[in-house]
């Protein structure tokens, strides 16, 4: 801050700058003035920004806290059939969350959700940086290959969900029909209902007799739409590092797999954590999707938090035992999503 | 410069093409091109064949001159038009809402300096990963309890969507019987927008020149004049990102548009509904089905070949 700034503060404050200007013994008493003019500043920051962010925060507050909340709040009720929650706080008892513990369904969908949490991230994580490390190796029309790639993102689930229940289709979708074409008769499957036989593996709790495909097909047509973003990640973070490192690994004759493993992989790690993080998220409310293609019951095996969530709620009208399951799902978003922000925090990101 | 590069350059032709490690990686480019278009490309060859074609030929292969029609178009079209109408009512003004909620806070939250304000921000932030399924029964009790239609009638009464023409008088372009469930829906996703936008616009704002704000308003200008004049002027760019990221969400989005439209209201449907309604039934054919995906997906496709870039950049969260 410069001279002139500082006078123009003070002499706005109206604090110091008086009469003849600093002489010696002044000076202590215009650096208390300095103090004050710069802290009044910065408690009138606080009220000047407010009619900017206090509004939006407020209707953000209310829907997404607010609601939040009373989410809870049901969870702790009866709520249920066509009656309206009485919130008494007195009748208030964990009773749902005892249901879901107890209740075989919630512990398969407890399952399928990591199973798509896990298996969708990381092949959706790989994926991307292999078509972000193919795009980045200066191609010529790279940008009709990054929106060729990135295309899929920008459908609507339900868009994507139409188009793959035709290609997952027995009898005529394309993967059967590619199968046959190339004498694989033999992989052609009912992707969406078939599966093949586990045998001894089954003995293992939660694990199945029958390993159903339903889920992996999922799993690979999120794994079709969502790459792209992983690759529009870590395109950004590639590009964030310096030409000549890549140009000093080359100095030392290092082969290109060596330079990436040893020089760019390492220096992708913000980029690795914050897709992971949108993805594990996106996992976990993965809704629209499974819904257009199953109903708002895919079965056994292919049932996730949010769908038995949706269901429990708005089919069977059970609201206080979907919010209990609601709660459950926020908090496992939480674990993921707290120590994300804690570290952005610490390094000053936020 | 190699003897290579010299001889190519002479002759006026490009030797990198002749690279068999380029062959391999264009190669591969290409196959995967493949990969993402397929479910699209044999839609759309679905879309244009007649059932008896479909039948028959493998789904990506083109339409013959006898089993092509534009017939599954026409129909998705009467099908979904309403839908998509409502679509558009809905994801304009929602769009532009928490583009600007986004903007006010993001100044409020990056250009100005107090105490607390990192804590304000990790809500804001935080707000990006909430897992929906954990507002929902709120959301739906909240606008059963709220009614929109009386609380707006003094203020709007219209079959909201006339409008008053000069000479002509009132014009209605379209009355809506759940006209009110559209503008709850805009509420919400004005709101759950807001972090999102928030974060993008801070990104930005966290780049403008402080001494340039500084020296704005200590030439007395208010904290407004500086947003009008100087902040909103250089948001431009950052309003094109943010405003077709959430153009492309809010139009996407089904579980909103599911809880909070009443069930089985076909005039309030928005087009992920209406689609989803269209291809459930057991009687639609998948000539039918595919070139409905197309008619809903048509505007998030216009947006995204047009600003694909744009997009791509709300997508990685950058200025």
């Amino acid at each position: 801050m410069s001279l002139n700034t500082l006078k123009r503060l003070l002499g706005r404050d109206g604090s110091g700058g008086s009469g003849t200007g600093p002489l010696p013994d002044d000076i202590a008493s215009l650096r208390g003035g300095i103090q004050s003019a710069v802290s009044s500043l910065r408690e009138s920051e606080a009220v000047r920004s407010a009619p900017f962010w206090l509004p939006p925060f407020l209707l953000m507050g209310f829907f997404v806290y607010g609601a939040i909340g009373w989410n809870v709040i049901i969870s702790f009720t009866d709520f249920a059939g066509l009656q309206l929650p009485t919130y008494d706080p007195t009748a208030f008892d964990l009773e749902m969350y005892r249901r879901a513990l107890s209740d075989g369904q919630f512990w398969l969908a407890t399952r399928n959700t990591f199973v798509l949490l896990v298996s969708f991230t990381g092949l959706s994580l790989a994926g991307g940086l292999g078509l972000a490390i193919l795009v980045d190796r200066g191609i010529r029309f790279e940008n009709w290959f990054r929106t060729i790639y990135l295309l899929p993102f920008s459908l609507s689930f339900v868009v994507t969900a139409v188009f793959w229940r035709w290609m997952y289709n027995f009898d005529s979708g394309v993967i059967n029909v590619f199968l046959r074409g190339i004498g694989l008769d033999f992989l052609a499957s009912k992707w969406l209902a078939g599966g093949v036989e586990l045998g001894a593996l089954s003995a293992i709790p939660l694990v199945p007799e029958t390993l159903q495909f339903k889920l992996f097909a999922v799993i690979f047509a999120l794994l079709w739409q969502f790459s792209g973003y992983a690759m529009v990640v870590y395109l950004a973070g590639l590009r964030a590092i310096p030409d000549d490192q890549y140009e000093a690994a080359r100095v030392d004759g290092a082969s290109t797999v060596r330079m990436y493993r040893r020089v760019i992989l390492p220096q992708l790690r913000a980029s690795t954590v914050s897709a992971a993080v949108v993805l594990m998220v996106f996992a976990l409310k993965a809704f629209d999707f499974l819904y257009v293609m199953f109903g708002n019951n895919p079965g056994p095996t292919a049932d996730i938090l949010s769908t038995m969530m949706y269901r429990q709620a708005f089919a069977a009208n059970e609201w206080a035992y979907g919010s209990a399951i609601a709660v459950v799902l926020f908090l496992v978003a939480l674990a993921v999503v707290a120590p994300y922000l804690y570290g952005e925090y610490r390094r000053g990101e936020l | 410069m190699s003897v290579r590069d010299d001889i190519a350059d002479q002759l006026g032709v490009d030797l990198e093409g002749f690279d068999p490690i380029r062959v391999v990686l264009y190669g591969t480019l290409v196959g995967l091109v493949a990969f993402y278009l397929s479910p699209l490309e044999s839609g759309l060859m679905t879309a244009l064949k007649t059932e008896a074609e479909f039948a028959t030929s493998p789904p990506f292969v083109p339409p013959t001159a006898d089993g092509f029609t534009l017939e599954p178009f026409s129909v998705a079209i009467d099908t979904l038009a309403s839908a998509i109408l409502n679509s558009i009512m809905l994801a304009v003004p929602a769009t532009i809402l928490s583009a600007l909620l986004g903007s006010f806070a993001a100044y409020g939250l990056t250009n100005f300096e107090w105490r607390g304000q990192l804590g304000v921000v990790t809500l804001f932030i935080a707000g990006i990963f909430i897992p929906y399924q954990a507002v929902l029964i709120p959301l739906s009790r909240l606008w059963a309890i709220v009614n929109t239609k009386e609380l707006l009638a003094p203020i709007l009464d219209i079959t909201l969507f006339s409008v008053q023409v000069p000479v002509l008088g009132t014009v209605e372009l379209a009355t809506h019987p759940h006209y009110a469930s559209i503008i709850n829906l805009i509420i919400t996703h004005a709101a759950y927008g807001i972090p999102i936008t928030t974060l993008l616009f801070r990104s930005y704002y966290k780049k403008l020149s402080t001494e340039m704000l500084e020296a704005a308003r200590l030439d007395g200008a208010s904290a407004f004049t500086v947003y009008r004049r100087i902040v909103l002027p250089l948001s431009t760019p950052m309003f094109a990102v943010t405003l077709i990221y959430q153009f492309t969400q809010i139009w996407n989005d089904l579980l909103f548009a599911l809880v909070i439209i009443p069930s089985g209201s076909g005039p309030a449907a928005v087009a992920t509904i209406a689609l989803n309604e269209l291809t459930g039934g057991i009687i639609q054919t998948f000539n039918t089905q595919m070139a409905g995906a197309f008619v809903a997906a048509l505007p998030t496709l216009l947006v995204y070949i047009l600003f694909g870039d744009k997009f791509a950049k709300g997508v990685a969260g950058e200025a």
